[in-house]
């Protein structure tokens, strides 16, 4: 068995509202200084594999086709 | 002029909408369920708004993986028209049918009013029976409609008059790119709009402004 985790971000220019809402929080509760905030997802996927190659290109079918948005998002996918 | 409502698990405007359609054009829609890879012989495509698979991963990114979707891009290529109204809108971006993406609201809160739309293009199989720049009514209900597209899509999309409909008179809800509410396909027969006309369409709506999509669509005189 293969365990891949798939992080997916907004891409940069992509406007955040939730993690602009997330950064005043954190002022809010005296974190001074965070410059930014940029909400995004994480998943973890246990496929049924062996050969890394194949499901890395896999993964990266995954998140082209369903994971990640890319009109608006970036993914990278690492194997663990 | 025949038309199809496609039906997804989580959408709760259907019924609104087949009750419109069934006005309008004087006879009810066929349905076509999510899992139907095959559409009927019909003019005119609807997806109707609501939440499909509970809006998660993505709004519209599930449903635009299902197999009566695929059914939707085959009719669309041919020419068919289609709309997708609110989270139908979500499906078409998501599937790919039409460019750009829907964004959490800037005010991140669920905004349910009525607002002003301004026909931004009255040359549409959409729009041919409202006036250029016309103002109308129109109620919007959603969490995710701020349209979002890369500068070059944008310049695309307004180069060709592919935006269709704009928020006018300051009632942006969404912070939408441009104020864009609605916009058309390079081929022009997809139209994707967040606001819901076929809630005003009758006197018991209070107004019919949204009538005229409709009768446009389906070839109806104004």
């Amino acid at each position: 068995m293969i365990k891949a985790r798939v992080t997916v971000t907004l891409k940069n220019g992509v406007l955040d509202p939730q993690g602009k809402a997330i950064e005043h929080a954190l002022g809010g509760l005296g974190f001074g200084g965070v410059g930014s905030v940029r909400q995004g997802k994480v998943f973890d996927l246990e496929l049924d594999a062996t050969d890394k190659a194949k499901a890395e290109a896999d993964l990266k079918a995954m998140c082209d086709k369903l994971l990640a948005n890319t009109v608006i998002e970036n993914y990278t996918v690492t194997l663990i | 002029m025949k038309s199809a409502v496609v039906l997804l698990p989580g959408l709760n405007r259907d019924r609104d909408m087949i009750a419109a359609l069934t006005k309008i054009s004087g006879k009810p829609p066929v349905t076509v369920w999510e899992t139907d890879t095959e559409i009927p012989d019909v003019d005119l495509i609807v997806i109707p708004g609501g939440f499909s698979y509970g809006d998660y991963l993505r709004c519209g990114a599930i449903a635009a993986r299902m197999p009566a979707l695929k059914a939707v891009a085959d009719k669309a290529a041919k020419g068919v028209m289609v709309i997708g109204v609110c989270n139908g809108f979500q499906i078409l971006v998501e599937s790919g049918l039409l460019p750009g993406a829907l964004m959490r609201n800037t005010s991140l809160k669920f905004v349910c009013r009525e607002v002003k739309l301004q026909i931004a293009n009255a040359n549409t199989a959409f729009t041919r029976n409202y006036q250029p720049g016309q103002i109308i009514r129109c109620p919007v209900a959603h969490h995710d409609g701020n349209y979002f597209a890369d500068a070059e899509t944008l310049a695309r999309l307004e180069g060709n008059g592919q935006v269709v409909f704009r928020y006018a008179e300051g009632t942006n809800p969404n912070g939408s790119i441009n104020d864009i509410a609605g916009i058309v396909s390079a081929k022009g027969n997809v139209l994707g709009l967040m606001p819901h006309p076929e809630n005003l369409i009758e006197a018991a709506h209070g107004g019919s402004d949204g009538r005229g999509l409709f009768e446009s669509a389906l070839g109806i005189a104004a």
